[in-house]
């Protein structure tokens, strides 16, 4: 059977994606390549379009990307869904694909001038350049099946989907927008965890998107919470877990501490299944599984018991 | 608290533990020759405590983790037997089991009932195993909202004690919902009727710090920290390696002046010179006063406001930039 390679959760959150590719590529071969860098002259080189081709990390399933989205990048052989970003749920969730989006003018800033191995103000130019986000959540109100919503949804391309201050701001606007317009409320997490290049700041935004819970709730407004793979850290430990409803895409990581930590700590291997969704609808932490394919109907369906 | 030769000594102590080695020596001398050197004895005694003072002037970020780690440092049954009385501890979460690594219950502050919960570290190497270093399971976290609601019930005045590492990162604590947990906690801290003040008497370490954390008033002793992850784990995520603790303390800005500058926390506790590890008493003395303090100021405020206050302090913390919103308004 192939041996499942364990995600680092934790270094997501570093804003660097190439050196866990290259460590995930190492663990993968068992063999090393004696000359380093491109053989082929440039006269040979055959040039393939940029993402025509997407591959299941799952069964190693090959289609086209134009074929998996409109399976909703689910793939269509095991069912695997793919990690997608807040454009594609906005997609998938709002009629016609049309919402307005909200808060956008909210952007994070290196109050602390934190330097790790880069400098953070110079991680988020450099991530905002590549990936055109400005930061790990985006707010759209729209309607779903012709009933409105505000949807606030996270992008794990944008530093693990790390919840700092921005992304608390932007949640606790979400939450007084519902407030004030009678509006359900439903947040789509996919994240490592809190932003360590905010430090305590974002921590406290765990004790202040729960405060503004606590505000939705004396409004008797719904909260829907849905855990895509992966949840982690503090969302996990605030929000994330606080829905009226918690529900989870089939097969997503959800947990407190990530795998490897906690693999380091009890010295053991961890069982199969472990965090995963079903693991947590088994041990009562979320309300049922969804499809990201029945989704949308879902969201509509419990809006209706939720109003009528 | 251990006297010397018992008292235990971190590196940068280390020239303390030679006055006192003096001392002894003076001691010995004085008896065998039987010469009177008690002028000599003071003068010594003097000196450690300027040294004392000297060396807590000039701590490093890193130096402060270590003094807030300090074996002789007094944890939360300590505090709760040298400044409150009547204390009646209370066990479990009536769900799973007693988590030991959180403890709590009634007692009175200047005659008054308060209900005082706090992380509980172990003294000795047996002990530090059966309180599991202070890391609460989900039970421990549990148990802490079942005394809070209890206090809420006959409205009594919540106090927490901050001190771990950290929340226990566990398999079972993962079955068992150690994220849901901390999150209830975080939620019904924010809507609390009664008054409640945490303090952080040690270790500040993230979501299980913060579990016990969200009050109306958040102290936090001279020599702790407080953030969103220990320097360590900080030093092997974004350093990719164990050994940048001291440049991740410096960058996370975990100190309680740091905390106390940004507003995260309201006011910081003194503690005796050198570090509260050095006078149980006084330690215990200064922490009762300013919890008393903080007491005063809100335990008098209508509860609904009290509770939007609490909200909106939260609310105000952050930073970032707001671009300016386009004309151009999507329909």
């Amino acid at each position: 059977m192939k041996k499942e390679l364990e995600e680092n959760i934790e270094h997501n959150l570093t804003g660097d994606e190439e050196t866990q590719k290259e460590e995930e590529s190492q663990k993968r071969s068992w063999f090393k390549r004696g000359k380093k860098g491109i053989l082929t002259s440039t006269a040979d080189k055959k040039e393939t379009p940029e993402g025509l081709w997407s591959k299941c990390p799952n069964c190693n399933y090959i289609s086209t990307t134009k074929d998996l989205e409109e399976e909703l990048f689910v793939c269509p052989k095991c069912n695997y869904h793919h990690r997608i970003g807040s454009q594609e749920y906005f997609d998938i969730l709002f009629d016609n694909k049309e919402y307005e989006t909200l808060f956008d003018e909210i952007i994070s800033k290196d109050f602390l001038h934190f330097t790790d191995l880069k400098n953070y103000q110079q991680r988020l130019d450099e991530i905002r350049s590549k990936t055109n986000l400005k930061d790990s959540m985006r707010v759209a109100v729209g309607n779903v099946n012709g009933k409105k919503i505000v949807i606030a949804c996270m992008d794990f391309e944008f530093i693990g989907g790390s919840l700092g201050s921005v992304m608390g701001e932007k949640f606790s606007r979400a939450v007084d927008y519902c407030i004030k317009h009678r509006l359900p409320y439903m947040v789509i997490s996919k994240s490592g965890g809190a932003r360590m290049m905010e430090s305590a700041f974002s921590l406290m935004q765990l004790a202040k998107t729960s405060g503004k819970l606590s505000q939705l709730s004396n409004a008797k407004l719904p909260y829907i919470s849905l855990l895509t793979d992966p949840t982690f850290g503090g969302i996990s430990a605030s929000f994330g877990m606080l829905g009226d409803l918690n529900i989870a895409e089939p097969g997503a990581l959800i947990g407190f501490a990530g795998p490897r930590v906690i693999k380091e700590t009890i010295k053991k291997d961890l069982p199969e299944g472990f965090q995963k969704s079903e693991f947590l609808l088994e041990h009562g932490f979320l309300d049922f599984i969804i499809d990201r394919k029945k989704l949308k109907n879902k969201i509509s369906d419990l809006i209706t018991l939720f109003s009528n | 608290m251990p006297q010397y030769p018992n008292r235990q000594f971190l590196d940068f102590e280390q020239p303390i533990k030679t006055l006192y080695e003096e001392i002894e020596k003076l001691k010995q001398t004085a008896e065998k020759s039987k010469i009177d050197m008690s002028d000599s004895i003071q003068k010594l005694e003097n000196a450690i405590i300027e040294k004392r003072r000297e060396i807590t002037a000039s701590l490093t970020p890193w130096q402060r983790v270590q003094l807030s780690r300090h074996p002789d440092r007094p944890y939360t049954n300590k505090y709760i037997e040298k400044m409150l009385t009547n204390y009646v501890e209370l066990h479990g979460d009536r769900n799973f089991r007693d988590d030991k690594a959180m403890v709590g219950g009634f007692a009175q502050l200047n005659g008054e009932t308060v209900m005082v919960i706090g992380h509980q570290k172990g003294i000795n190497t047996k002990m530090r195993q059966e309180r599991n270093f202070g890391m609460a399971n989900p039970e421990g976290y549990r148990k802490a909202l079942r005394l809070m609601k209890l206090a809420e019930k006959f409205n009594k005045p919540i106090i927490t004690f901050i001190d771990t590492p950290g929340a226990y990162p566990g398999l079972e604590a993962e079955e068992r919902g150690q994220g849901e947990a901390i999150a209830r906690n975080i939620y019904e801290m924010t809507r609390l009727q009664v008054p409640v003040i945490c303090v952080i008497i040690g270790e500040g370490a993230s979501g299980g710090a913060l579990g016990i954390g969200v009050g109306d008033r958040i102290l936090m002793m001279e020599n702790t920290w407080y953030t969103v992850i220990s320097p360590e784990s900080c030093s092997s995520i974004l350093w990719r390696s164990w050994d940048k603790k001291e440049v991740a303390a410096e960058q996370l800005r975990l100190t309680a002046t740091d905390m106390k500058g940004f507003g995260l926390v309201d006011e910081i506790v003194p503690e005796p010179i050198g570090g509260a590890h050095w006078d149980y008493n006084e330690a215990a003395a200064l922490l009762k006063t300013s919890i008393s303090n903080a007491l005063e100021q809100i335990k008098n405020m209508d509860p609904e406001v009290r509770v939007q206050q609490r909200i909106e302090k939260f609310n105000k913390m952050g930073f970032w930039d707001e671009l300016p919103v386009e004309s151009t308004q999507v329909q």
